[in-house]
C-alpha cells in the first residue's frame, strides 16, 4: 500500500532520514519505535508528505507522491493523520471539525461555488449523519456543539481520530498520539486505537508505549539515526533482539 | 469675546438653517462610506497580501507575487494618504482618461492604502495561529487555501481584532482628508458652516466631539464583537 524507496530528508545540514526502504502492506499494523531524534516522526511525516522528502520516492497506490507535480491533497484524503498535539480546529465546535474536511472536499468534487444547493444541503446532511455516528461510536455524543477548549486531552485525541476517519481512510498515520497526555488519559485513547486495528483499516504507529507495540503491532520498526536499524515481529523485537542499540534502547524503556 | 453670541449664530445655522441635514446625511454618511468600504476593501487586499506572504515559496509565482505586494506595501506605507489621493484623483484618472466622482476615489484610495496596514496587522494574526492548525487541514485533503479561507484567517482575525479596530479609528479619523479632492465628509461640511459667517469656534469644536462620539460608539462594538468571538476561546 505504501512503499517508501531509499528515502531521504534533511533539514539543512541536520541529515534525519539517511534512506528508509519498507513496505507497509494492505492491512498491516506498523508501529515504530527509537529514541528521540532518530526520525521516526519525520519518517511518518514524510509517508503522506507533511515533510517534502529531500530525496527518494513514496508509492502509495501504484503513484510516487514524492514528486512535487503530483497533487498531494487527492492522496491525503486517503491518509488519515494524528498529531500529537490533537490539532483540533479552535475555531470549530467538536461536530464541524469532524464535518469539516468531507464536507468541503464533497463540495469541491462537485462544482465547488457551482454546486447546487440541493446538492450541498444533502453533502452536508450526510456528513452530520456519519459525524454524530462516529461521535455516538467513541461516547461523545453529548460533546458535538462543544468546542474543543473545553475537552479533555483524550476527548480531543478521540475527536481527531474519527475526524481522520470521517474521510474513510485507507491508512492511518499515528504520530505519537499518547505523548502529550496526561497518564490516565493514555488509556482511553490506546483503547480506541485497538478497537480500529481489529476493523483491519492500515496502520502506521509511532509510539513510546510499548506494551501498546507489542500488543497491536503485526510489524516493528527500530529506527536510530536515520535508518532502520532493525525490524521483526513484536516478539522478535522484543523478546529477541539482536543489534546492541536496540537491546540498550529496551533496557532504558521497558 | 462673546462666546454665547458664537454659540447662537452656530445654533441659528445648524438647528434653524437645517444645516444639521448637511452634516448628518452627507457629512457623516460620507465619512462612514468612506471608512466602512474603505476597510472592507482594506481587510480583502490586506487578506490576499498576507497570505502571499506566509506562502512557502518553493515554486515561481508565490515568489513573484510577494515582490508585487512588497512594492505594493512600500508605495502605500512610504507615501502620505492625501498624496496618493491627490495622486488619484489629479494625476492618475486623467491619465487613464477617466471620471471617478471625488467620493468614489476616496473609497478606493484608502481601501488600497488600508489594504497596506491590514496585510502587516494580518500577517501577524496569520503566524499567531498554531502551524499544527494548518497541518491538521492539509493532512485531511484540505488544498492550502481552503486550510486558510477556513481554519487559519478566521483564528487570525479573531486574535487580531482589536488591532483591526484601530485601523478602523484611523481610518475614520483620516476621512478628514476627503476634502483635498473636493469629497464632501464630516470635517467638510463642518467648515461650510464656520464659511458661511467665518465663524469656525463652536463648528469646529462641534465636529470633534462627533468624532470621540464616533470612535467611542466603534470601541463599544468592538468590544462587543471580541466578546462574541471569544466563544470559542478559553478566555471569556
Amino acid at each position: 500500500m505504501i512503499k517508501s524507496i531509499k528515502l531521504e530528508k534533511s533539514f539543512g545540514t541536520n541529515h534525519v532520514l539517511k534512506g528508509i526502504d519498507t513496505t507497509i502492506n494492505d492491512g498491516e499494523k506498523v508501529v515504530v519505535i527509537g529514541p528521540s531524534g532518530s526520525g521516526k516522526s519525520t519518517f511518518l511525516r514524510c509517508l503522506n508528505c507533511m515533510e517534502d522528502p529531500t530525496s527518494g520516492s513514496i508509492i502509495f497506490n501504484g503513484v510516487d507522491i514524492a514528486d512535487m507535480s503530483v497533487d498531494i491533497n487527492i492522496h491525503r484524503r486517503k491518509m488519515g493523520m494524528v498529531f500529537q498535539q490533537f490539532n483540533l480546529f479552535n475555531n470549530k465546535t467538536v461536530l464541524e471539525n469532524i464535518m469539516l474536511a468531507p464536507v468541503s472536499l464533497a463540495i469541491k468534487d462537485n462544482g465547488g461555488l457551482f454546486c447546487p444547493v440541493a446538492k450541498k444541503n444533502q453533502i452536508k446532511e450526510e456528513a452530520k449523519e456519519n459525524a454524530l455516528k462516529l461521535l455516538e461510536r467513541i461516547g461523545l455524543s453529548d460533546k458535538a456543539d462543544a468546542y474543543p477548549y473545553s475537552l479533555s486531552g483524550g476527548q480531543k485525541q478521540r475527536i481527531a481520530i474519527v475526524r481522520a476517519l470521517a474521510m474513510n481512510p485507507e491508512v492511518l498515520l499515528f504520530d505519537e498520539p499518547t505523548s502529550a497526555l496526561d497518564p490516565e488519559m493514555v488509556g482511553e485513547v490506546l483503547s480506541l486505537i485497538k478497537e480500529l486495528a481489529s476493523t483491519g483499516i492500515t496502520m502506521v504507529i509511532v509510539t513510546h508505549e510499548m506494551g501498546f507495540a507489542r500488543e497491536v503491532a503485526d510489524r516493528v520498526l527500530f529506527m536510530d539515526k536515520g535508518i532502520i536499524e532493525e525490524e521483526g515481529t513484536p516478539e522478535e523485537i522484543f523478546g529477541n533482539p539482536k543489534s546492541p542499540r536496540l537491546k540498550d534502547f529496551l533496557g532504558k524503556v521497558l | 469675546m462673546d462666546y454665547s453670541l458664537k454659540f447662537k449664530v452656530f445654533k441659528e445655522l445648524f438647528i434653524d438653517q437645517e444645516m444639521w441635514k448637511d452634516v448628518i446625511y452627507t457629512g457623516l454618511v460620507n465619512t462612514l462610506l468612506i471608512s466602512v468600504i474603505g476597510l472592507f476593501i482594506g481587510i480583502i487586499i490586506g487578506t490576499l497580501i498576507a497570505t502571499v506572504k506566509v506562502m512557502p515559496k518553493y515554486k515561481r509565482l508565490p515568489r513573484i507575487l510577494d515582490k508585487i505586494c512588497t512594492v505594493y506595501v512600500g508605495f502605500f506605507r512610504g507615501t502620505p494618504l492625501v498624496v496618493q489621493l491627490l495622486i488619484a484623483y489629479y494625476v492618475l484618472w486623467p491619465l487613464m482618461g477617466i471620471t471617478i466622482s471625488a467620493l468614489l476615489t476616496c473609497i478606493i484610495v484608502f481601501g488600497l492604502n488600508s489594504g497596506a496596514y491590514v496585510s502587516e496587522i494580518m500577517r501577524g494574526g496569520i503566524l499567531s495561529v498554531d502551524p499544527g492548525q494548518t497541518e491538521a487541514g492539509r493532512a485531511l485533503g484540505l488544498s492550502y487555501a481552503s486550510t486558510m479561507i477556513q481554519i487559519v484567517i478566521p483564528q487570525a482575525i479573531k486574535n487580531i481584532l482589536p488591532t483591526l479596530g484601530n485601523e478602523f479609528i484611523a481610518l475614520i479619523k483620516d476621512t478628514s482628508v476627503a476634502s483635498f479632492v473636493a469629497a464632501r465628509d464630516l470635517c467638510k461640511t463642518f467648515t461650510e458652516i464656520g464659511n458661511v459667517r467665518y465663524e469656525f469656534f463652536v463648528p469646529y469644536l462641534a465636529m470633534a466631539l462627533v468624532y470621540i462620539i464616533l470612535v467611542l460608539i466603534i470601541s463599544a462594538g468592538i468590544k462587543a464583537m471580541e466578546r462574541s468571538l471569544r466563544k470559542s476561546d478559553k478566555k471569556h
